[in-house]
């Protein structure tokens, strides 16, 4: 069907056979390793998240040696911890017809058509695994009040298979991981290092053979050396300065492998969620989620005149558009993420916006109120509207909520084969750092599921396979490699402390995320992105000339930590713009103004881009070469996304 | 509205620090209180001066990085709220306000506000699990929980690791801390094979670590982030007691 060719160098090594035997065939025909030859392996676990906790814990119970690195002074911290909403698995507790196949089908269908099956099906087949896992780990879930667990329902699907912990599932599930984490660290099995960055990988003829770090306590770079090394490093939404991330959260790790020769797939797919807190001002540092659920009750609406600055109760039923209703009459106010936030952007666009700035829409619960009373509305809601008059400190019982779409997630990330390894042999990625699962656009409840699906399941099974090839232990870091790499990387840091500009490295992140959010964000175009990569390389240069990092390299110096960051996302910005050029199709959170159907939905192009884009590194200043891995849809039929 | 900060400034852990006061003109009261100091860090790097470090990430009180004393109060005036929480609407014109890092024997100052915290994962590697190898499982519901233990195991487990109940305590202990990772455990089904042994290694690592003795002060709950009670230390002392006393020595 597909014109698509594969690129000779990428390999997906999908197994053999049909989509609901694949996984287990391939255990079945693995090589198994000796509990005691595992002991003569050591493996370097990046990232301490759901992705990477749940990976060093288990590699460490089957007996490998692991050294697990982070950023943050616990593992505990992770932004993973902020996760609110859920976890979905195909349990089938509900007996409301959910099925593994089912959440294959709505995750390959979620995701517009861009992932690739046969890692989607293994991820609906483990998904089930991870609930017990986690209960059995005392992750207290929401319950019933028979005793067993309790279900919601998320978008993107006709079931109710979301399992949650109140309104913190990422922080207990992340808990859960870390008091594993914390069983190996006792025993032995894992050594972790907190407080390290790493800021490279090394290689050895071809293989990733190590990191280097920087112990961000004093400043020290170091070699680490392994037989494997995963990343597990999260996702890259921090490139548009404003997002619901944390604010450490970044491109570094990611963006280093793909300097390195580890390609980088489909890098603008990112998604931008319709419900978070507008900024309040210039000093804004980030934005805050709030569960979409709202939408289920609350009505949306900007004033029919431009620039009006009455106050919202002042304005008359007459004069709102309550614009979801009007353009989109049978999903209304719970159309789909990627269309409510472009609605809310054009309406602000149009200088009908409220708040400050023009930027924000009301989600309004006038009606609701009126309709179920205060209790019943404070019964449901009553944690969310709390949380946003802590920090609005407005009331929304009295005033409507003032909401706005905000980057949170990225779909893009390292391309990766069924084994979770990237174009590094020996380089594995897991969790949001990786591309894999979730095609151009993410259901709610699923991130959460893939990061412990890969962590806990999947890639202990599948790096066994690369590790067979060893004869034993690598903790040599004596090869050159390693001297070459850490002088790039104390290069890199003396240049930085060495501009003496003028500038924070904060002023040159804001202004970038800035030129993304307006020509990369929820809708691009041609014009739009030719101009953007001209001002971010501008903003590059300029960073490099004009920045001031206060302080030394040899002492905790967190202005030195951020400059590096943001030096790297001034690249991954480009990358991203790249990207979204050359995808001339709109596909779920991707959309180009100049591919729409006549209601402004989404048009794919399955004739000519029916591929992930794996983007290979040619230099820091030239044009990145395109890899096509064409997708192949055998269990799942091609067709367009429909809402009506 | 224009502000006066004092804020503690130590360049290392084994340096002398001391109070340096600072005028923040012009702040919002929309900004967070965490927005604030950026804007001032900003100021001072502008300046080619040093900018105040400080541990912060999600913002949105859940991770437990934050840790300000804020005019002697951990985490400041506000109940339930973790700094980054805190808005500068709760603040007024002319302000001279205090900052100063979590402080106990336990958490060493590394630099400015930023302190050393991991003392607290040395105490949940003692025993702050469950021992269950991946893959080991059995089908989650096969374990139903009653209602009300779920309920009263979820407002444990909501400990974000903070350690204000540290700062606030006199004798800096860590008794809140443990006794919510202990109840929530011990609540659960899941939890009982352990239970015994793993309040006895939690305690004592936690008395390892150098923290002090809990005499009932219960300052700890007033400055929680996330409210937890000082009745599950009862709890605590409770299977403490009976570990003791059924643990052959
Ligand atoms: C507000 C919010 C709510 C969400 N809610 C949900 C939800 O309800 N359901 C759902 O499924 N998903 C949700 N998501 C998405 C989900 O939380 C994330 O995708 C997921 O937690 C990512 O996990 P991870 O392990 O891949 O990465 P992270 O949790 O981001 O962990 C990254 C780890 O890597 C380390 N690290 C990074 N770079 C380096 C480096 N250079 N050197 C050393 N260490 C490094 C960090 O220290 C950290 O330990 C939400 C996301 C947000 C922002
Ligand atoms: S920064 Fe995460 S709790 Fe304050």
């Amino acid at each position: 069907m597909s014109a698509v060719e594969t690129s000779s160098k990428l390999d997906a090594k999908i197994p053999a056979g049909p989509i609901a035997e694949k996984w287990t065939r391939y255990r079945f025909e693995n090589k198994l390793l000796a509990p005691n030859n595992k002991r003569k392996f050591h493996v370097i676990v990046v990232g301490s998240g759901l992705a990477g906790g749940s990976a060093a814990a288990t590699l460490a119970e089957q007996g490998y040696k692991v050294t697990c690195f982070c950023f943050h002074d616990s593992p505990r911290r992770a932004h993973s911890v902020a996760a609110q909403g859920g976890i979905n698995a195909a349990k089938n507790y509900q007996n409301d017809g959910d099925s593994v196949f089912r959440l294959f089908y709505d995750t390959v269908k979620g995701g517009d058509f861009r992932s690739r099956e046969a890692n989607v099906y293994r991820l609906a087949e483990v998904s089930s695994e991870i609930i017990d896992q986690c209960a059995a780990q005392g992750v207290p879930f929401s319950r019933e009040y028979g005793g067993l667990l309790a279900n919601r329902s998320f978008g993107g699907a006709q079931v109710s298979r979301t399992f949650y912990s109140r309104g913190q599932t990422g922080q207990q599930l992340l808990l859960g991981c870390y008091a594993a984490l914390n069983r190996q660290i006792k025993s032995g099995g894992v050594t972790m290092v907190t407080r390290h960055e790493l800021l490279d990988i090394v290689q050895v003829e071809g293989h990733a053979r190590g990191i280097v770090t920087r112990d961000l306590k004093t400043g020290e770079i170091s070699s680490h050396a392994a037989n494997a090394v995963v990343l597990a490093t999260g996702g890259y939404s921090n490139v548009f300065y404003l997002s619901t991330n944390a604010m450490g959260s970044n491109v570094t790790a990611t963006y280093r492998a793909y300097r390195r020769g580890a390609f980088f797939a489909n890098p603008c797919f990112t998604q931008i969620h319709p419900t978070c807190i507008p900024a309040a001002g210039d000093y804004q540092s980030k934005l805050t989620l709030m569960s979409e659920s709202l939408r289920n009750d609350g009505r949306v609406w900007v004033p029919k005149k431009q620039g009006d600055t009455r106050k919202p109760r002042e304005i008359p039923e007459a004069e709102r558009d309550y614009y979801l209703e009007r353009k989109y009459p049978s999903f209304g106010n719970l159309a789909p993420r990627d269309i409510a936030s472009r609605a809310a952007k054009e309406a602000c666009d149009d200088k009908r916006g409220v708040g400050p700035g023009g930027r924000g829409v009301y989600l309004d619960f006038k009606d609701a109120i009126a309709r179920l009373g205060k209790d019943a509305v404070a019964a449901r809601y009553g944690n969310l509207f709390d949380m946003y008059n802590r920090i609005t400190g407005e009331n929304p019982y009295e005033t409507p909520f003032r909401i706005y779409p905000a980057p949170h997630y990225t779909m893009g990330g390292l391309w990766v084969d069924y084994n979770l390894m990237s174009t590094i042999p020996g380089l594995f990625v897991i969790g949001e750092a990786n591309y894999s699962d979730h095609g151009a656009n993410r259901l709610g409840a699923s991130a959460l599921m893939q990061g412990l699906a890969d962590g806990y399941f999947v890639l202990p099974a599948t790096i066994a396979q690369y590790l067979a090839g060893f004869k034993g232990l690598v903790s040599d870091t004596r090869p050159a490699a390693f001297r070459e790499v850490e002088q790039d990387v104390k290069g890199r840091l003396e240049k930085l402390l060495q501009v003496g500009g003028n500038k924070s490295s904060a002023s040159f992140h804001r202004e970038l995320g800035q030129v993304l959010w307006d020509k990369c964000g929820m809708s691009r175009t041609e014009a739009g992105l030719k101009e953007a990569l001209g001002k971010v390389k501008d903003l590059r240069e300029r960073f490099w000339k004009e920045v001031r990092v206060p302080g030394r390299i040899d002492q905790l110096n967190p202005a030195l930590e951020e400059a590096n960051r943001v030096a790297d996302f001034l690249h991954m910005g480009e990358l991203m713009c790249h990207d979204a050029l050359q995808r001339d199709e709109s596909c779920g959170a991707h959309f180009r103004e100049e591919h729409q159907t006549p209601d402004g939905e989404a048009k794919r192009n399955d004739q000519d881009f029916c591929y992930s884009s794996a983007w290979e590194y040619t230099g820091d200043d030239a044009v990145p070469t395109l890899n096509k891995e064409p997708l192949e849809y055998e269990n799942v039929k091609l067709a367009v996304r429909s809402y009506k | 509205m224009d502000l006066t900060l004092n804020v503690w400034r130590q360049e290392r852990a084994d340096a002398p620090g001391k109070i340096v006061s600072y005028d923040v003109p012009g702040v919002d009261e929309e900004m967070s209180f965490l927005e604030m100091i950026d804007v001032l860090n900003e100021r001072l790097i502008e300046k080619g001066e040093e900018p105040i470090a400080f541990e912060h990430d999600c913002r949105e009180g859940i991770c437990g990085s934050c840790s300000m004393v804020i005019n002697g109060v951990p985490h400041g005036p506000q109940p339930e709220t973790t700094t980054c929480q805190l808005y500068m609407r709760h603040f007024k014109d002319g302000d001279t306000i205090f900052v100063e890092p979590f402080r106990a024997k336990a958490f060493p100052v590394l630099r400015d506000l930023i302190v050393d915290r991991s003392a607290f994962d040395r105490i949940q590697q003692a025993g702050g699990y469950i021992s269950i190898n991946t893959g080991n499982a059995p089908d989650a519901n096969a374990t139903p929980v009653n209602k009300e233990a779920s309920e009263a195991a979820i407002d444990a487990a909501q400990c974000i690791g903070c350690g204000a109940c540290v700062a606030s305590c006199k004798n800096a202990s860590a008794m809140l801390f443990v006794a919510a990772k202990v109840s929530h455990l011990s609540l659960l089904p899941q939890g009982q094979p352990e239970r015994y042994q793993r309040v006895l290694n939690m305690v004592s690592t936690m008395d390892d670590e150098g923290f002090g003795a809990c005499t009932n002060q219960s300052e700890c709950e007033a400055v929680c982030p996330k409210g937890i009670s000082v009745s599950y230390i009862s709890r605590m002392n409770r299977d403490y007691l009976r570990a003791s006393v059924s643990t052959p020595v």
